[in-house]
C-alpha cells in the first residue's frame, strides 16, 4: 500500500442523501463502529429540493476513508458519496463572538483588531455586540485569542462547509438524479477507476 | 388507549365502501400481493390490531406461532434460505422487537432477505417511556439493510412495497418496519398495492463494465494455477447454472465458503472442498500457491483468509461481487468485476478458453489424500472407541444420498457437518455463518421445512446450541412440522473446549455443560426420540429416524474430547493449516 493510502490526514466527505428521519444515525454509526471520531459534521438541504448534503470531516488514512465511503454509499437513501483531501476543497467555518459593547466602544484598538481579522457586526445592542467571521480553524481561533482580554462573553463555531474545487458536474449530476428513472442513463461506475481523484460508485 | 377506544367506538358506522381498509388490513393485503404464504410470529399488545386482522386471512396466510421471537426470526431465515423468497416475521413492541435483534444481525451478515414487522406504541406515546416502548428503529439500524417507522396508515402500502424490494434486491438483507398502533387501527382510502421496482437513491447492483470482464478473462486465460473461491453470492443470485458452466469450461478447481456449500454438488470433480479455518487441506495450502484467485460472491471473511498479510500475496485477484463495498475491503483485487454474477459469469464464460488444469488439479487431489490419511479416514470410519461426529454424518449421507436439507447450529458439529455432508442440490446447507449464532438450527430447521415442504430437513445441533432455543420444540409440536433433529452430544461446549485445549493449556473454563434427558424432553412435546451411545445402534436408529412419519429427535453421544481438524489457528496464514 502506498503512503497516501496509509498516511492519516483530514478528509472531507461529501454525502448527498434523501431527506429521511434516521439517516443521520445510519451514517454516524458507520464511523462509530470503526471507532472513528467525527471532527466536524454539517448537514443541510442542497440546491435541489429534497436532497440533503452532508459535509463530514475525519482524520484517517485514505484506505479507511474509501471503505467508509463505500459503506455509506451502500445505504438505501444515500445518493452519492465523494471524499477529498483539504487540498481538493475550498472550505470555511463560521464563528460568532459576543463581546460587551461598552468595552468595544471604549477601546478603539478592538475595532481595529476586528477589522484586521475580517469580522463584521451582526447585532449591535447596548449591552453586547455580536461579530462574525468565516475562515479556517486557525483564523477563527486567532480572533478568540484576540478578544479574550476584552471579555469575550460567548463564542460559537459552525461545522465546516466545503466546496469541491474540481466539480463542474455536481449540480447537473444532482439534477439528473432528481428526474432519474434508474438505469443506463446514469453511469454509476464512472469514477471507479483507480487513481482517479474523484471517488464515487 | 384513548385513541384506540375512540377509533373502535366510531367504527360502528360501517360504511361498506370496499376501498376503506385499516392499516393492518392494508399490510396483509400487501403481503398477499408479495406472494407471502407463511408468517412466523408472536403476538403482543402493540401488534394486536394486525393479529386481529390476520384472524380473517387464515386461508391465505399461514401464521406459525413460535415460542420466542428469536425462534421466529431464525425460522424466517430458514424459510428464506430454502425457498429463495423473503421471510416474514411478526413481533410486538419492546421485548418482542428486541428479541429479534440477534436474528437481524445474523440475517444482515449472511445476506438473508427478511421483512420483519414490529408493533409499536401509539404515535402520541413515542418517547414517553410508554409500556413496552423501545426505540426499535435506532436499536436495529446497525443490523438492518433498511428500517422505517410508520405512524400513519396511508404510508403502509408504499413502505411495505419498498421493504420487500430492498430485502430481496441486490445483496439481500433484513428490513424492519415498525408500525405504531394507531396506524394499524387507522382506516384510510386504500388505493391498492403496487410493487416497488426502483428507488432513486438505491443501486441494487452496479452496472457491469465489460472492460473488467475482458481483463479478468485475459488473466484467467494466461493463468497456470488458477483457483476459484465461491460463496453464497452464487446461490443468492440464482447463478448456480452459470457458475457450473464457468467452472466446467475453464476447468479450474473450485472451493467453497461455508455459505456457498451446495451451489455445485459435493462430488463434482472440480469441487475441491471447503475453505477456511476448518476447511480442507488443499484449498487452504494452495491458496498461497495459485497464480490467479477468482473470488465469486464471497467476502473474504477472516475465518476464510486467516492472517491477511500472508494471504494469497503471490496471486492476482479477480473479485466478482454485487456489493461494491466488498471490493478491496479485505483483499485488494487486481480486477474488480462489479455486478450480479448471474450477469457477469456468462460474459466471463464466453471469453475464457476451454481448459483442463489436470496437473494443478492433481495437486489438490494429493493434498486430499494426505488429509484423508491424517484426519478424514479415522473421523468417518472409526473401528473402536466412542462414536465420532463424522461417522454420524457419513451414515446419514448413506440414507439421504445428499438430497436432504442440512441445517446446522454453531460449533464443532457445524464444522464436521459442513465438511462431510453430501449435498447434491443448491439451498441445502442452512447455517449461521457470519454471526455464528448458537441456537440457530432448531428454529431455522422449522422455517427451512416450511420453505421446502417436499424435502427432508435434518437439523444437526450440539448439546449447547440446542439448549439455547429448545423451546421451539413447542412450535414443532403445535405445527406438526416434520423435521429430524440430531443432537451430537459431546457433553462439552466443544469448540471452545478445543481452543482451551490447544491454546489455553487445557484450562477448561466453563465448557463442561450438563444436559437434560433430551429424549424425555422431546417426549414431553409429543416428539418421539432415541438416545444412543453404541456404534452398533447407529445405522438402525438413523434409519428409524428417517422412516418416522413426523419429527424425530436423535441424541448421539459422541466422544467427548475430539478436535476438529484440519485447523488454521487464529493469527496464522492459511498455509500454516494444522492436520493435528
Amino acid at each position: 500500500m502506498s503512503n497516501q493510502e496509509t498516511e492519516q490526514q483530514e478528509y472531507n466527505i461529501t454525502v448527498y442523501t434523501e431527506n429521511q428521519i434516521g439517516l443521520l444515525n445510519r451514517i454516524a454509526i458507520i464511523f462509530t463502529r470503526r471507532k472513528i471520531n467525527i471532527d466536524s459534521l454539517n448537514t443541510s438541504p442542497s440546491e435541489i429540493e429534497s436532497i440533503h448534503r452532508f459535509n463530514i470531516v475525519i482524520t484517517e488514512s485514505e484506505d479507511v476513508v474509501r471503505k467508509v465511503c463505500r459503506q455509506i454509499e451502500k445505504q438505501v437513501e444515500v445518493l452519492k458519496v465523494y471524499y477529498h483531501t483539504n487540498e481538493d476543497v475550498v472550505w470555511q467555518e463560521l464563528a460568532l463572538y459576543k463581546v460587551s459593547t461598552t468595552v468595544i466602544a471604549e477601546q478603539v484598538s478592538v475595532e481595529r483588531l476586528l477589522r484586521e481579522n475580517g469580522a463584521r457586526v451582526v447585532v449591535l445592542r447596548k449591552d453586547y455586540t455580536i461579530f462574525e467571521t468565516t475562515g479556517h480553524r486557525e483564523e477563527t481561533d486567532a480572533l478568540i485569542n484576540i478578544l479574550q482580554p476584552y471579555g469575550l462573553i460567548e463564542f460559537v463555531r459552525s461545522a465546516r462547509v466545503a466546496i469541491i474545487k474540481n466539480s463542474e458536474g455536481f449540480n447537473s449530476k444532482l439534477r439528473e438524479f432528481e428526474r432519474l428513472e434508474p438505469g443506463e442513463d446514469v453511469v454509476e461506475n464512472e469514477y471507479l477507476n483507480k487513481g482517479s481523484k474523484v471517488f464515487s460508485m | 388507549m384513548e385513541v384506540a377506544q375512540q377509533e373502535t367506538l366510531t367504527a360502528p358506522e360501517v360504511k361498506e365502501t370496499t376501498t376503506e381498509l385499516s392499516g393492518s388490513q392494508a399490510l396483509l393485503e400487501a403481503l398477499i400481493v408479495e406472494g407471502v404464504d407463511t408468517i412466523f410470529g408472536y403476538p403482543g399488545g402493540a401488534i394486536m390490531p394486525i393479529y386481529d386482522a390476520l384472524f380473517d386471512y387464515g386461508d391465505k396466510l399461514n401464521h406459525i406461532l413460535v415460542r420466542h421471537e428469536q425462534g421466529g426470526i431464525h425460522a424466517g431465515q430458514g424459510y428464506a434460505r430454502t425457498s429463495g423468497k423473503v421471510g416474514v416475521v411478526f413481533a410486538t413492541s419492546g421485548p418482542g422487537a428486541t428479541n429479534l435483534v440477534t436474528g437481524l444481525a445474523d440475517a444482515q451478515i449472511d445476506s438473508t432477505p427478511l421483512v420483519c414487522i414490529t408493533g409499536q406504541v401509539f404515535a402520541h406515546l413515542l418517547g414517553t417511556d410508554a409500556f413496552q416502548e423501545t426505540d426499535v428503529i435506532n436499536i436495529t439500524t446497525p443490523v438492518t439493510k433498511w428500517n422505517y417507522q410508520v405512524t400513519d396508515a396511508t404510508e403502509i402500502p408504499e413502505v411495505i412495497a419498498k421493504a420487500f424490494y430492498i430485502a430481496k434486491s441486490g445483496r439481500p438483507g433484513p428490513v424492519l418496519i415498525d408500525i405504531t398502533k394507531n396506524a394499524q387501527i387507522q382506516k384510510f382510502d386504500y388505493k391498492g398495492y403496487t410493487q416497488c421496482d426502483h428507488i432513486r437513491s438505491y443501486r441494487p447492483k452496479p452496472i457491469v463494465r465489460t472492460q473488467y470482464v475482458e481483463e479478468a478473462a485475459a488473466l484467467i486465460n494466461q493463468a497456470k494455477r488458477p483457483f476459484i473461491l465461491w460463496g453464497q453470492g452464487v446461490i443468492l443470485g440464482s447463478a448456480e447454472q452459470e457458475f457450473k458452466a464457468f467452472v466446467e469450461k475453464s476447468g479450474i478447481p473450485a472451493a467453497w465458503t461455508i455459505l456457498g456449500a451446495g451451489a455445485i454438488p459435493t462430488d463434482h470433480p472440480l469441487n475441491v472442498g471447503m475453505l477456511g479455518m476448518h476447511g480442507n487441506y488443499g484449498p487452504n495450502v494452495l491458496t498461497n500457491n495459485c497464480d490467479v484467485l477468482i473470488a465469486i460472491g464471497m467476502r473474504f471473511d477472516d475465518r476464510v483468509t486467516g492472517r491477511l498479510d500472508k494471504y494469497a500475496k503471490q496471486a492476482k485477484v479477480i473479485h466478482l461481487d454485487i456489493d461494491p463495498a466488498e471490493i478491496d475491503k479485505n483483499v485488494k483485487s487486481t480486477v474488480p468485476v462489479w455486478g450480479d454474477c448471474k450477469e457477469t459469469l456468462p460474459l466471463l464464460t464466453n471469453l475464457v478458453e476451454q481448459k483442463n488444469h489436470t496437473e494443478w488439479l492433481n495437486l489438490f487431489n494429493d493434498y486430499t489424500k494426505k488429509e484423508v490419511d491424517a484426519v478424514i479416514h479415522d473421523e468417518l470410519n472409526p473401528s473402536s472407541g466412542e462414536m465420532t461426529m463424522g461417522e454420524v454424518i457419513k451414515q446419514l449421507n448413506d440414507l439421504t444420498h445428499g438430497d436432504a436439507v442440512i441445517v446446522t447450529d454453531v460449533g464443532q458439529h457445524q464444522m464436521v457437518a459442513c465438511r462431510y455432508a453430501k449435498l447434491n442440490k443448491t439451498r441445502s446447507n442452512i447455517t449461521s455463518g457470519g454471526l455464528g449464532t448458537m441456537g440457530f438450527a432448531l428454529p431455522a430447521a422449522i422455517g427451512a421445512k416450511f420453505g421446502a415442504q417436499d424435502r427432508d430437513v435434518i437439523a444437526i445441533i450440539g448439546d449447547g446450541g440446542f439448549q439455547m432455543t429448545l423451546q421451539e420444540l413447542g412450535t414443532v409440536m403445535q405445527t406438526g412440522v416434520n423435521i429430524k433433529i440430531i443432537i451430537l452430544n459431546n457433553h462439552f461446549l466443544g469448540m471452545v473446549r478445543q481452543w482451551q485445549e490447544l491454546f489455553n493449556e487445557r484450562r477448561y473454563s466453563f465448557v463442561d455443560i450438563q444436559s437434560p434427558n433430551f429424549v424425555a424432553l422431546a417426549a414431553a412435546y409429543g416428539i418421539p426420540g432415541k438416545s444412543i451411545s453404541e456404534r452398533e445402534h447407529l445405522p438402525s436408529v438413523l434409519k428409524e429416524m428417517m422412516e418416522t412419519k413426523g419429527s424425530f429427535l436423535l441424541e448421539v453421544n459422541v466422544t467427548k474430547e475430539n478436535n476438529v481438524f484440519p485447523m488454521v489457528p487464529q493469527g496464522c496464514s492459511v498455509a500454516e493449516i494444522r492436520l493435528k
